[in-house]
């Protein structure tokens, strides 16, 4: 007797590029990020073909949640049709069987770079973002085991002077992008680099957000219904990009996140950075029937 | 208040001082660094509104002893405590990391010597008086910003120079940001670890008048170590000498430096004066 007849013939077991062992260890770093909203979780960060500081992290935790049945959209600032967008969906499409989508009406998961869709997402989507620094506290406290140590205390008085210093040296918080926000009234996070549009999206949101970094090897996460409260003072209001009364020049329409394009005559020209939602505007101006889901701005607003 | 003459059996009561409860008391202190025993039996009180003094030679032990109080570090054995409200009866050493770091804010200010222990140098100073404000919890721009400017004020610290940062000062304006610092939250108590040296004689003079000052205006209760007599003997009430890790000779200020007891505090006096 041999072997061969005393086990099973061979057949894949996984899919989705990682092994089972790799997506296992990556599933309870994300169960443990959601039992601690905003609580960095170290994480082994397999290799994936793709360089680190390409979305490694987000791709990653979209390789481990993706099945068969998944639809996947990706966006790069804004757009579905990026290079690196276009590549990382049609490969974890490639390794899962999972449909492709531009749609996020229609996805199941959102692995996405600097932008959360303007379409409000629901119950049964995950939006995966792409880190690059996970760590809020890495500008003012250079070395990582003070800054865990900090995290524990829930030390964020130097968060709050660079604030401070941002208004008594420009007048107005400088901030842009990745503003830091305090998660369920404990951790605060670096939302990865959002605009400061993004991060009121999510507040209590209903969908489940990752944030995973591959070369720093963190991931965190915001659950579902979770308070994301940006770190303000009392007296200075939170203030969003002035976006509200852009218009987008090929769609028309107004009141969202724009791509400022810079002009020959020293203009600008704007187009609206969730491409997809631009294209659908477009569709519907022209009379087809186009679903255009509900949005978190409403005229410039948040609405929610 | 009553104008009557106080009762004889009020004569004869313990002075003022003696009655009111300590603010500070440490009891029993040793702590041994390797072979080198930097404290031993170490007992310290100190009481509401006044300054105490600690003399001795480089490594006597005065300034483990002042890093004790201000809870960086702790000792073999031996019990801490300050009358805090609610804090009483509760050994400081006991604390866990968290509890000691939110009692040191809000209660604890210190001054070192050496401004770089104590100051962000590349944060303004009035943001190193903001920070304490906080992370004891102070959420409006406004106020913090007024608060850092009143305790910058205080400390005699110049207001055109608010938001330079700590690198780009003198010695002894690092030293007023310090101070301003430590005074912000208006501290149960007040370290001074040589908060003088290394300053040019006329600067010297200059922050131990405004130290000086706050004292007479606010009442703090301050500890203060130096290695120089005059320092000392300007500022406090009381003195504490020490020497390899023990105290040899304790009194009113006065009473040590004209009538010494102790031979090395007799050496120490001579030396200086």
């Amino acid at each position: 007797m041999s072997l061969a007849a005393l086990t099973r013939p061979w057949a894949a077991t996984s899919y989705g590029f990682l092994d089972a062992s790799a997506k296992r260890e990556i599933r309870r770093k994300m169960i443990k990020a959601i039992a601690v909203p905003g609580c960095q979780m170290p994480y082994a960060s397999r290799e994936v073909p793709m360089a680190r500081g390409w979305g490694t992290g987000g791709l990653q935790v979209t390789l481990t949640l993706v099945n068969p049945r998944s639809v996947v959209k990706v966006i790069d600032q804004g757009a579905d049709d990026g290079v690196n967008a276009a590549s990382i969906r049609r490969f974890v499409s490639r390794v899962s069987g999972a449909a492709e989508t531009w749609d996020t009406l229609a996805a199941t998961i959102v692995q996405s770079r600097h932008r959360v869709p303007e379409e409000v997402m629901r119950e049964d989507q995950v939006l995966v973002l792409q880190v690059p620094n996970p760590e809020p506290l890495r500008g003012v406290e250079p070395n990582i085991s003070i800054a865990r140590q900090m995290h524990a205390d829930a030390d964020y008085g130097k968060l709050w002077l660079t604030l401070y210093e941002q208004i008594v040296r420009k007048g107005r918080i400088m901030q842009g992008a990745a503003y830091p926000s305090l998660v369920n009234g404990r951790h605060v996070m670096t939302p990865s680099p959002i605009p400061r549009w993004d991060v009121p999206k999510l507040n209590m949101a209903r969908h489940l957000t990752f944030l995973s970094a591959g070369r720093e090897k963190r991931l965190f996460a915001v659950p579902p219904h979770t308070r994301v409260e940006p770190l303000v003072f009392s007296d200075r209001p939170y203030l969003v990009e002035d976006h509200a009364d852009l218009v987008c020049r090929r769609s028309g329409i107004s009141g969202y996140f724009m791509n400022e394009l810079p002009q020959d005559d020293g203009t600008s020209a704007f187009e609206v950075s969730d491409s997809n939602l631009g294209i659908k505007a477009i569709r519907h101006a022209e009379g087809e029937a186009v679903e255009i889901g509900a949005t978190w701005y409403r005229n410039g607003e948040m609405s929610q | 208040m009553s104008l009557e003459l106080p009762l004889p059996h009020d004569l004869l009561a313990p002075p003022q001082l003696m009655r009111t409860e300590p603010l500070l008391t440490m009891r029993s202190i040793s702590r041994r660094f390797g072979d080198v025993e930097a404290l031993r039996d170490v007992d310290v009180t100190v009481y509401p509104g006044e300054v105490l003094g600690i003399v001795g030679e480089s490594g006597s032990g005065k300034s483990t002893l002042l890093r004790m109080m201000n809870l960086e570090d702790t000792p073999d054995s031996g019990e801490y405590s300050l009358r805090l409200p609610g804090r009483e009866d509760t050994n400081l050493f006991a604390l866990d990391r968290y509890q000691r770091r939110m009692l040191c804010a809000r209660h604890i200010g210190i001054v070192y010597q050496n401004p770089h222990l104590g100051l962000l140098m590349n944060h303004s100073s009035s943001g190193n008086v903001a920070e304490r404000l906080l992370i004891a919890g102070e959420r409006s721009f406004d106020v913090l910003r007024a608060r850092a400017r009143e305790a910058l004020d205080a400390s005699e610290f110049p207001l055109s120079r608010m938001d330079a940062r700590p690198a780009e000062l003198s010695g002894g304006m690092q030293q007023r940001v310090q101070l301003a610092k430590a005074i912000a939250l208006e501290p149960a108590l007040l370290l001074l670890d040589e908060p003088t040296t290394g300053l040019d004689v006329s600067v010297q003079a200059l922050v131990l008048d405004t130290l000086k000052r706050l004292q007479r205006d606010r009442r703090i209760t301050m500890v203060l170590v130096s290695h120089d007599l005059g320092v000392i003997r300007t500022m406090a009430d009381r003195v504490m000498v020490m020497r390899r890790g023990r105290v040899v000779e304790q009194g009113l200020a006065d009473q040590v430096f004209q009538d010494p007891q102790h031979a090395y505090t007799q050496q120490l006096v001579h030396a200086k004066l």
